[in-house]
């Protein structure tokens, strides 16, 4: 059963050093509050798992906390690169980051083994492709009633699945509707599972093409109004673009990363900030 | 003449990439749509030569019409303009693998004469690390599964390389018979479209040769954007110039984008 919890207390007990974590939102819902609260509480030695890493997991690897990734596409859609996450990767900095890098469709079928908990997935993919020489997860089984071989993905069994949603009712259980992404196979998928939520209510509404997720599915869940910024949640706010582009600039420079990341995520206004949403 | 008619000095080399990849989608039914170049193509394809093509975005809508370009595959006008919204599991497995996509969309940051594609890492020489792209994302499953594959990206030796750092993506191997021995159901890349022209795969080697110029290019010029020794057709076509009506709808779009 879930409890509903401030997001320090959540975070502090769900989240410990060298755990794996997958913290997902197809460009939609993603938890750039819970990965705030991560930074601030030096939680290290991580490995993340995330389809596209995107600037959470910029964010997540310029401050130092991550040791591995899990991925099959790191770039700040629309925009470029990811800077610190490139910085890492090609540079060392602030430490080397190890990678298990995948294609989409691999990347979803390792949660949909995960969700299953069956040890491995298949798919008609990776052909003709480098990719599985680089890594461990992927192999080949050749099917026992057509011979034909096809990939094998190893599940992804995420210690802790972090997602954002727009609802949770008193008792736990949540609900998200818009583009739903991969986060029901990484939240079924996790031994552990926080949900931050835009909204606490009385009773759910079953939304079209909405996704319900169990409180006794959930560990905890987060009243975290704007809790997905700078990505969104529909029916409460829009995609912040404008962000997206800024960022670049700003992830360019391990400077002005340092001083953004003690400004608004470690600084004591944005503690401030996120203690009064969590009271709201 | 309105300014709308001027003459052809006042669109530029992107605008003939962009319209010409828009009109490569005439008659196509359903389009795997990639960020950046390929959703321009594709969205202007629906203002102009294809209003009923279904648009497919990897984050999972299915016939998204959006009225601007989107900044990322997966901005809220996607989904709310979709005829249906579907986890990114079912995306992959369901739609994109049961075979039911005519074109799938592409652009590279490396691109090799058999239209094989690198946007993994890159080489930097001299022992010092590879440089880092972005990744696979959804290509290698949208290059096999689509019936056939559209690539767009701007043309220079940087981007067509005589040997690809890393495969990421199957194009044609290293002939025409490579993709049926992997069983791969699509056709595979049919064309290349950049800011010069337009190249072609040999139906009997596979290879990449160039096919169209855009007006006021010539093939030294290609020649020398390509960083291999690149086949050039006997006859070499001209691509029509942006209608009026086209560079309206492109500008439109982009306008619409910024706001």
């Amino acid at each position: 059963m879930a409890e509903i919890r401030s997001l320090d207390d959540a975070v502090a007990d769900l989240i410990h050093d060298g755990d794996t974590v997958a913290m997902e939102g197809f460009t939609h819902l993603i938890p750039f509050a819970a990965a705030h609260e991560i930074i601030r509480q030096g939680i290290t030695d991580l490995t993340l798992a995330r389809m596209t890493p995107d600037v959470i997991y910029d964010q997540l690897i310029g401050a130092g906390l991550v040791k591995k990734l899990i991925f099959s596409w790191g770039g700040n859609p629309g925009v470029g690169s990811l800077h610190r996450f490139r910085d890492a990767v090609e540079n060392g900095w602030p430490r080397p980051l190890e990678l298990d890098e995948h294609s989409h469709a691999g990347m979803a079928n390792r949660y949909v083994a995960g969700a299953s908990k069956l040890p491995f997935a298949v798919l008609r993919g990776y052909r003709g492709s480098d990719i599985p020489g680089r890594t461990d997860t992927v192999s080949t089984v050749t099917c026992p009633f057509t011979g034909e071989k096809l990939a094998a993905v190893a599940a992804l069994n995420p210690d802790v699945t972090v997602i954002h949603a727009q609802q949770a009712d008193r008792a736990g259980n949540v609900q998200l509707w818009g583009l739903t992404g991969v986060q029901k196979e990484a939240a079924l998928a996790a031994s552990r599972v926080l949900v931050t939520v835009e909204e606490i209510v009385d009773t759910l509404e079953p939304r079209p093409g909405g996704i319900t997720l169990p409180t006794w599915v959930l560990d905890a869940v987060a009243h975290v109004p704007g809790g997905a910024h700078p990505s969104y949640a529909t029916g409460y706010s829009v995609r912040d673009n404008a962000f997206y582009q800024a960022w670049d600039p700003v992830a360019r420079d391990r400077e002005a990363f340092t001083q953004w990341i003690e400004t608004h995520v470690r600084g004591a206004e944005a503690a401030a900030r996120t203690a009064e949403g969590a009271n709201a | 003449m309105s300014e709308a008619n001027a003459p052809e000095a006042e669109f530029t080399r992107d605008e003939l990439m962009e319209v010409n990849a828009a009109r490569a989608l005439a008659g196509a039914k359903t389009c795997f749509v990639g960020i950046g170049l390929p959703s321009t193509a594709a969205n202007l394809a629906r203002a102009t030569v294809n209003p009923g093509l279904v648009l497919i975005y990897e984050s999972g809508t299915i016939g998204s019409k959006p009225t601007a370009l989107p900044l990322s595959i997966g901005d809220g006008e996607l989904a709310e303009t979709a005829d249906a919204v579907v986890p990114v599991p079912e995306m992959f497995n369901y739609w994109l693998q049961g075979g039911r996509i005519d074109v799938g969309f592409l652009g590279a940051a490396q691109v090799d004469r058999y239209a094989n594609i690198n946007t993994t890492v890159v080489s930097r020489g001299d022992g010092k690390p590879e440089g880092r792209l972005p990744g696979a994302g959804g290509a290698p499953e949208i290059a096999a599964n689509c019936g056939k594959v559209l690539m767009v990206l701007r043309h220079s030796t940087r981007n067509f390389v005589r040997a690809l750092d890393f495969v990421t993506t199957l194009g044609h191997g290293a002939g025409p018979k490579d993709r049926a021995a992997l069983g791969m159901p699509g056709a595979g890349p049919v064309a290349v479209i950049t800011d010069l022209g337009v190249l072609r795969p040999d139906p009997d080697t596979a290879e990449l040769v160039l096919t169209e110029l855009h007006p006021g290019v010539t093939v030294e010029q290609v020649r020398e954007a390509t960083g291999w020794e690149l086949r050039v057709a006997d006859e070499v076509g001209t691509t029509a110039p942006p209608t009026a009506e086209e560079l309206a709808a492109l500008r439109a779009l982009k306008a619409a984008g910024k706001k």
